[in-house]
């Protein structure tokens, strides 16, 4: 089997540029690699293919390099040399390399062929070891996801006593972090909260009017409005947008911190990390939430407003249904579920924030695991205060 | 030498570890080991890179619980210490982290006065005094005001030590600081920490791998090394390099490849 190999068209017409190129011919125990021109890594790739084939398939293991016509040499031709040499090896066969400059063969020398040995394969396991493996592995998890659970006892334990102490030693909390947290937290996050609030009212109300206006029943969209505004809407989805906004951002900046060694700074001066970075957070989550929900609620009301004026009914009747509807329980009561909510949102954030690994991309599965987590607890607490409000009676 | 004797004479520890044993989950690091520092004494902990040197700090100041074996400092159990305890023997401590650890959010005057604010009833202007005076210490007085991303790596470092230094603690834990630093710089640290440690009688635990700091300023050195796991020698830096019978230690000292670089032709010719 004797083919020349043409050079790829992809190179430049470039006449006074050598070819690279691989001519096997039949050697004596196996196949012997002329080698030609530049073996360099924008050129090198279908020699390499080539070359490699013909020592694979030679009929003989040995691989005899010929190489005196090799004009140039870098990493990539190095490796192909190293592969081939493998290759040979690896069929019980002999491999030498004549013809190669001194100058080029130290770029082949100074790579050690035994510390690029190709890997031995996994060794394929028994079913008795897979099933150790499994086990093992149930194991491991099991472990893993009790010592994750004791993390979040310990955390919850930890925040709660950080609150209680600012509440026992206020000129001891820093309130400076605390003003610029809830800065952060809700006084920027007041348009997004308004604008989704008009929204989601103007909408509601649009698409009760659809349905309401077959039985004439248009004046009570405010009944229902007013209702769904005030218990469930307001805290749920103002919670999402805390979610979004701030669990985020907590788990970022903690996170950030974390990798930085900066948590580690605070420990070994023992300052205590969840009181020092989660207690101004949730302080300040808390502080502002009531009134992002309250932002929410008026924003709500006004788009219903539009809805209902535009279908020609005067702005007191709207307000007079409004509040007739919903009574002070339901107000309270979705206020309650907003703190619940503003607690686990930024609790979570904070939490995944101190837990972040090594290295820039774990800031990232933290900021993600954050929001992530935030909103399914919202969604679950949610149900839990369903439940509960329908057993109480409220 | 007189220092050495000095510090020989009152022979005092300061930290003793013991039996110290640090793994990373399954990963060992650190097999049994056990030394003590005197106090007054620069104590340099050396090794090649990614031998656990950072390691073996950390587990020195508390962040990590160690797999076995227990650290003194003053005479008291850092492992098992909690509460109030645990609180006073931070106290006696300051630690600099090879990234520097400034706090982002705060200029380099807060970053130094957060620990004055919140462990001394200082009034506001001692507080700001004392935190310009260490940032001075280090060169620093001019940037008080400027934040932790716009100031240099080599400040950066520095910045680190004036906080480490806010509450005068005995006990200096540097983890390289002169890494990356330019010579000068460097020789200038250098300068700072036996400064301090003649002035304040502080006690240095510095990881570094600088041979001229090393030589500079060292009293004392222990070397790790990552196969062993184990301390492969300790003394006096100068005689580690003349008198060592470890290929080890005398090759790191007279910064040596351990393979030559030139390896003979590997053809086989026909
Ligand atoms: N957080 C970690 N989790 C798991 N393994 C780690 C962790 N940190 C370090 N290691 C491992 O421990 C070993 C020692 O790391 P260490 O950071 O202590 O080295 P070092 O001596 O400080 O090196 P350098 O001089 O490069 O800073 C390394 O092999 C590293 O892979
Ligand atoms: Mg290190």
């Amino acid at each position: 089997m004797s083919s020349t190999t043409p050079h790829p068209q992809e190179t430049p017409p470039d006449a006074a540029r050598p070819k690279t190129a691989v001519q096997a011919t039949p050697g004596p125990g196996g196949v012997r690699l002329t080698l030609s021109g530049l073996l360099e890594t924008e050129v090198l790739g279908p020699v390499w293919t080539q070359a490699l084939a013909a020592a694979r398939t030679a009929p003989g293991p040995d691989v005899e390099v010929e190489a005196r016509e090799v004009l140039c040499l870098d990493g990539a031709g190095a490796a192909l040399i190293l592969r081939l040499r493998q290759v040979a090896e690896a069929r019980g066969g002999r491999f030498s390399l004549t013809g190669l400059s001194p100058d080029l063969a130290r770029m082949v020398d100074i790579f050690d062929p035994a510390a690029v040995a190709p890997l031995p394969p996994a060794a394929p396991l028994s079913f008795g070891q897979r099933l150790r493996v499994d086990i093992e592995d149930m194991g491991v998890w099991t472990v893993r996801l009790l010592a994750a659970w004791a993390g979040h006892i310990a955390f919850t334990g930890e925040m709660t006593a950080a609150l209680f102490q600012a509440l026992l030693h206020p000129r001891r909390v820093r309130w400076k972090d605390v003003l610029v947290a809830a800065e952060k937290t809700g006084v920027n996050s007041l348009p997004i909260v308004g604008l989704i609030g008009f929204l989601m009212g103007l909408i509601m109300s649009f698409q009760s009017a659809v349905t309401l206006k077959r039985f004439g029943g248009e004046v009570f969209i405010p009944n229902g409005l007013g209702l769904l505004c005030f218990r469930e809407l307001s805290a749920l989805i103002t919670a999402i947008l805390l979610a979004g906004r701030s669990g985020s951002a907590f788990a970022a900046e903690i996170g950030t911190m974390k990798v930085n060694e900066e948590v580690d700074a605070l420990t070994t001066m023992g300052l205590n990390p969840v009181r020092f970075l989660v207690g101004p957070k949730i302080m300040a989550t808390l502080a502002v939430m009531p009134i992002m929900c309250l932002f929410f609620d008026f924003f709500c009301l006004i788009g219903g407003a539009v809805v209902m004026l535009s279908l020609g009914f005067p702005l007191a009747t709207y307000t007079s249904r409004v509040f007739a509807s919903t009574s002070f329980t339901d107000f309270w009561g979705g206020m309650v579920k907003a703190m619940v909510f503003a607690i686990l949102v930024a609790g979570v954030g904070c939490r995944r924030g101190l837990g972040t690994g090594e290295g820039a991309s774990a800031v990232g599965d933290s900021t993600t695991s954050a929001v992530v987590l935030g909103i399914i607890l919202v969604a679950v607490a949610d149900g839990v205060f369903a439940v509960l409000f329908f057993y109480l009676g409220l | 030498m007189e220092k050495n004797e000095q510090s020989a004479a009152q022979a005092e520890t300061v930290i003793r570890v013991e039996n110290l044993t640090c793994t990373y989950g399954q990963d060992l690091i650190i097999d049994d080991i056990s030394f003590e520092v005197k106090r007054g004494e620069i104590f340099i902990i050396l090794g090649g890179s990614g031998c656990g040197k950072t390691t073996l700090l950390k587990h020195m100041i508390g962040l990590y619980p160690p797999k076995a074996g227990r650290v003194l400092i003053g005479g008291r159990d850092f492992v098992s210490a909690q509460g109030r305890e645990r609180q006073d023997i931070l106290r006696h401590f300051g630690v600099m982290y090879q990234s520097g650890a400034l706090f982002g959010s705060m200029n380099l005057l807060e970053n130094v006065r957060l620990p004055l604010e919140e462990f001394t009833s200082l009034p506001g202007e001692a507080m700001d005094l004392v935190a310009r005076m260490k940032l001075s210490l280090v060169g620093l007085a001019d940037y008080s005001g400027h934040m932790p991303s716009e100031i240099s790596g080599g400040m950066r470092k520095r910045a680190a030590i004036a906080r480490a230094l806010a509450l005068d603690p005995e006990i200096l834990f540097l983890d390289e600081p002169s890494a990356g630093l330019d010579p000068v710089t460097s020789a200038g640290l250098d300068d700072l920490i036996k400064e301090l440690n003649a002035s304040l009688k502080m006690t240095f635990v510095i990881v570094t791998h600088e041979l001229p700091s090393i030589f500079a300023i060292a009293d004392r050195v222990i070397m790790l090394d990552k196969g062993v796991k184990k301390i492969v020698a300790q003394g006096d830096p100068r005689e580690l390099r003349e008198k060592s019978e470890n290929p080890l230690v005398r090759r790191f000292f007279l910064r040596e490849p351990d393979h030559p670089a030139q390896k003979g032709p590997r053809q086989e010719g026909q």
